[in-house]
């Protein structure tokens, strides 16, 4: 079971980015949940989503303490790089956060989300580079399953698509690049 | 079949669709404005009648009218839009017009916040207008049981002639899970309602009303309502058990609270602490008997209910538990979830007290 | 010779109205129009609270009896479920003007193709005479009893001019039961709303101005002098809305 928590700023992509997520376990025939967590306005203010991908029946559907926290802007960082499990994993979006946490019991890769975006062609790809870093670091579904969500989702926006995958194989190669 | 993933909201009105419901009426109210409007696509495609109401007030009555000449109608709203609705829910309990209405709770009393919760407890079950009546509660805990739950609230409604409500917090509302949809019914396949006023004249003319005026009238039908609450108890009262066997501590809530108590008993279970839950999956009737069964097991040394309230539930355990044993109560309000964690140490808090007291 | 019959789709029920009221001529103006169109077949009615509470006791149809104020609600239900159905709302003034105006003014937006049969009396009749949103002004009330003062109690509200500002009502009358021609006129107007209904053209609502005896404190014939000389004046008969004539086709 793996507990992931997504979270940034509204618009920034973190609900679809996680709503993906949950698609492609689905897919892979794994148990699933998302829970986005909302507020008062349509637009902008923060936003978060806790994901579940699991082998077994999913019990509660929080992340109170998930095991890896994508954070796509500094307060989502340092609200809740905290509450991340011991041994658990922090991506942080390096384009618009600093990456320094109090804590010595995780693991913290600072991508450079936004810029990898823009050079993917477009910045609102954002969400699928710290995807595609989540999947190369956990392998909690497959790069595979995640460019079929892709091809699926956006089926007659073939530009929309690419620009996506591109973004998407950006995180998996920054994060090759750390580990080494 | 193939599992899709849905949102609680949209579960719920497949759920509806799917068992022949054609008459929606609603008015927005956060967390549950994707009913109205995912009613509001698919109601004309299936030939059914959607219609934004100008009120939660006007929604119910609506329904009134619809489900009186014999359609299977729904409503849905979130706890002040249901406070809105409770005239008409005791109309219709009265009138004994089957209908669906959804409660996707939100945190009170008054406008309160959007966050979820569970303080509509006492207003479901209870009655929630006036006079003396029940509706039929299913409170589900999953996007799956959301959809399966509404799908049967139908014809548990018909069946009895008692409304049904769906009580839901805000979190099933926007939880999304895989669900398995339920085949679609035929509407032919709906037994008919001989009672319905649909203005089939020429055979015995049929009333639908509330008003009784005679007391000696008004007695016996009340009586007659009575004896159909204790019929639905007897027959349709279901809950969940998990790992209760061999549990000291029995953690108990209903909804999605539910399911993190039962990742709270596997915590405890692996810190060496046996525990166990128990969920009502009907909170109205409310399975008084398998709690009694539960707090019997000589094992058991407390229960600990948790809700998203300042206890509501818990005087139902308290009723069915009928003293065996001590039942604490842990809650949290304002739109505030507790974690696992939370639970974990009020359980082992509850246990030690517990202990103590021997 | 046979010189009068009573129309079938009245039920034999002892009806409870006082003395002098013109509720019953307006249930049977009602229920004769129905007949005479032929739509005893698959007609719904609405009974509402207040004096006609016990309408679905008298109406010789399916009936169902809404909460006060919610009968346009209830209606909306069932007739856009059966559409084919003839729906007709009867509410009086308190139940529609007062705490149903919210149900009036929405089903009238929204175009909703019954009938509603407005009884306006400008008093609360079955609770005891208390103060309506269509008492006169200056007319007596048990909870405006030095008679209704607009510095305090606002003024009556005129419902037919009210709904004729909405763009989807198809027509609307206001008919009075003073006397024999008049009550003629009302029954005409009624079942110019049925048969309008019955094809499907719309929203169509009758006002209809009746005595209250009892609670105006007066004898029967006074009060229909009363609803001839005063009422008329706060609420004066004519026809506010007719389609048929703005799409230059009678159907009179």
């Amino acid at each position: 079971m793996l507990k992931v928590l997504l979270a940034g700023q509204g618009g920034q992509g973190v609900l679809s980015a996680g709503r993906f997520l949950a698609e492609c376990g689905l897919h892979e025939g794994k148990e699933v949940s998302y829970l986005p967590a909302y507020g008062p306005e349509m637009r902008g203010g923060t936003a978060n989503c806790s994901v579940i991908v699991s082998e077994k029946p999913i019990a509660s559907p929080l992340c109170t303490v998930p095991d890896v926290l994508i954070a796509l802007n500094a307060p989502s960082f340092h609200k809740f790089a905290p509450r991340v499990a011991k041994g658990g994993l922090i991506l942080v979006n390096g384009s618009l956060s600093d990456c320094y946490v109090e804590r010595d019991d995780v693991r913290v890769y600072d991508i450079l989300a936004n810029d990898l975006a823009m050079e993917a062609g477009d910045i609102r790809s954002a969400n699928m580079v710290m995807a595609g870093a989540l999947c190369e670091l956990t392998k909690v579904v497959k790069e595979r399953s995640f460019i079929n969500c892709l091809n699926e989702k956006f089926i007659g926006k073939a530009h929309v698509c690419e620009v996506n995958k591109r973004a998407f194989a950006a995180g998996i190669a920054a994060v090759k690049e750390q580990k080494n | 079949m193939s599992k899709i993933l849905l949102h609680g909201t949209e579960a719920i009105c497949e759920g509806a669709l799917r068992n022949g419901c054609r008459a929606f009426f609603g008015y927005p109210i956060t967390p549950q404005n994707e009913v109205p409007e995912y009613m509001s696509v698919k109601m004309p495609q299936l030939g059914g009648v959607f219609v934004q109401a100008e009120s939660e007030v006007a929604a119910i009555n609506m329904v009134y009218g619809a489900a009186g000449a014999g359609v299977r109608a729904m409503t849905s709203s979130s706890s002040p839009g249901v406070s809105l609705k409770q005239e008409g829910i005791s109309y219709v309990a009265c009138a004994r017009i089957p209908c669906v209405i959804v409660n996707v709770m939100r945190a009170g009393p008054g406008l309160g916040g959007i966050q979820p919760a569970q303080g509509d407890y006492f207003q479901a079950t209870k009655g929630g207008g006036h006079g003396d009546y029940h509706l039929i509660v299913l409170a589900p805990s999953s996007v799956q049981e959301a959809c399966d739950f509404t799908y049967q609230a139908f014809d548990l409604s018909d069946k009895y002639r008692v409304p049904a409500m769906i009580l839901a917090d805000g979190m099933i509302g926007q939880l999304m899970e895989p669900v398995e949809l339920p085949p679609v019914r035929s509407l032919a396949d709906i037994p008919k309602k001989e009672w319905a006023t649909d203005g089939r004249f020429g055979e015995k003319r049929r009333v639908l009303n509330s008003l009784l005026i005679e007391p000696d009238v008004l007695e016996p039908h009340v009586n007659a309502l009575a004896a159909t609450y204790e019929e639905i108890k007897k027959n349709e009262a279901r809950c969940e058990r998990y790992k209760t066997e061999d549990a000291e501590i029995v953690l108990t809530a209903y909804g999605t609270v539910a399911r993190i108590c039962k990742s709270a008993a596997d915590h405890l279970r692996e810190q060496g602490i046996k525990a166990g839950c128990i969920r009502p999956i009907t909170v109205f009737p409310f399975p008084e008997r398998e709690y009694a069964a539960v707090a019997a097991q000589p094992q058991v040394k407390a229960l600990l209910d948790v809700e998203l309230s300042l206890g509501q539930m818990v005087e139902d355990v308290r009723l069915s538990v009928a003293g065996k044993k001590p039942v604490f109560f842990y809650g949290r309000t304002g739109g505030n979830v507790p974690s696992e964690e939370e639970i974990v140490e009020q359980a082992k808090k509850a246990l030690a007290s517990a202990k103590e007291g021997v | 010779m046979k010189v009068f019959e009573k129309t079938k789709m009245l039920t034999d029920a002892h009806m409870h109205y006082c003395p002098g009221c013109t509720h019953g001529i307006v249930h049977r103006i009602l229920a004769e129009s129905i007949e005479e169109l032929g739509l005893e077949e698959k007609c719904i009615g609405i009974a509402p609270v207040g004096c006609a509470v016990f309408a679905y006791n008298y109406f010789n149809c399916d009936m169902q009896e809404a909460a006060h104020g919610r009968a346009p609600a209830v209606a909306t239900g069932i007739k856009r479920c059966l559409p084919d159905r003839t729906v007709f709302v009867y509410q009086g003034d308190g139940d529609l003007a007062s705490i149903g105006m919210a149900e009036t003014v929405h089903a009238a937006a929204r175009g909703e193709k019954f009938t509603v049969i407005f009884i306006n009396n400008s008093i609360y009749g079955m609770t005891g005479g208390q103060m309506a949103p269509t008492t006169l002004v200056g007319q007596k009330a048990t909870t405006c009893q030095s008679g209704r003062d607009p510095a305090v109690n606002g003024y009556p509200i005129r419902i037919c001019e009210l709904l004729a500002t909405l763009d989807a009502p198809y027509y609307i009358e206001r008919v009075s039961t003073q006397d024999v021609k008049h009550v003629l006129a009302a029954k005409k107007a009624i079942k110019k709303a049925l048969k309008f209904q019955s094809e499907g053209r719309g929203y169509t609502f009758i006002e209809v101005l009746v005595s209250c005896p009892t609670n105006w404190h007066m004898q029967p014939v006074e009060a229909l002098r009363f609803m001839a000389e005063e009422c008329t004046k706060t609420f004066p008969l004519g026809v506010f809305r007719d389609k048929s004539q703005e799409e230059g086709n009678a159907h009179a």
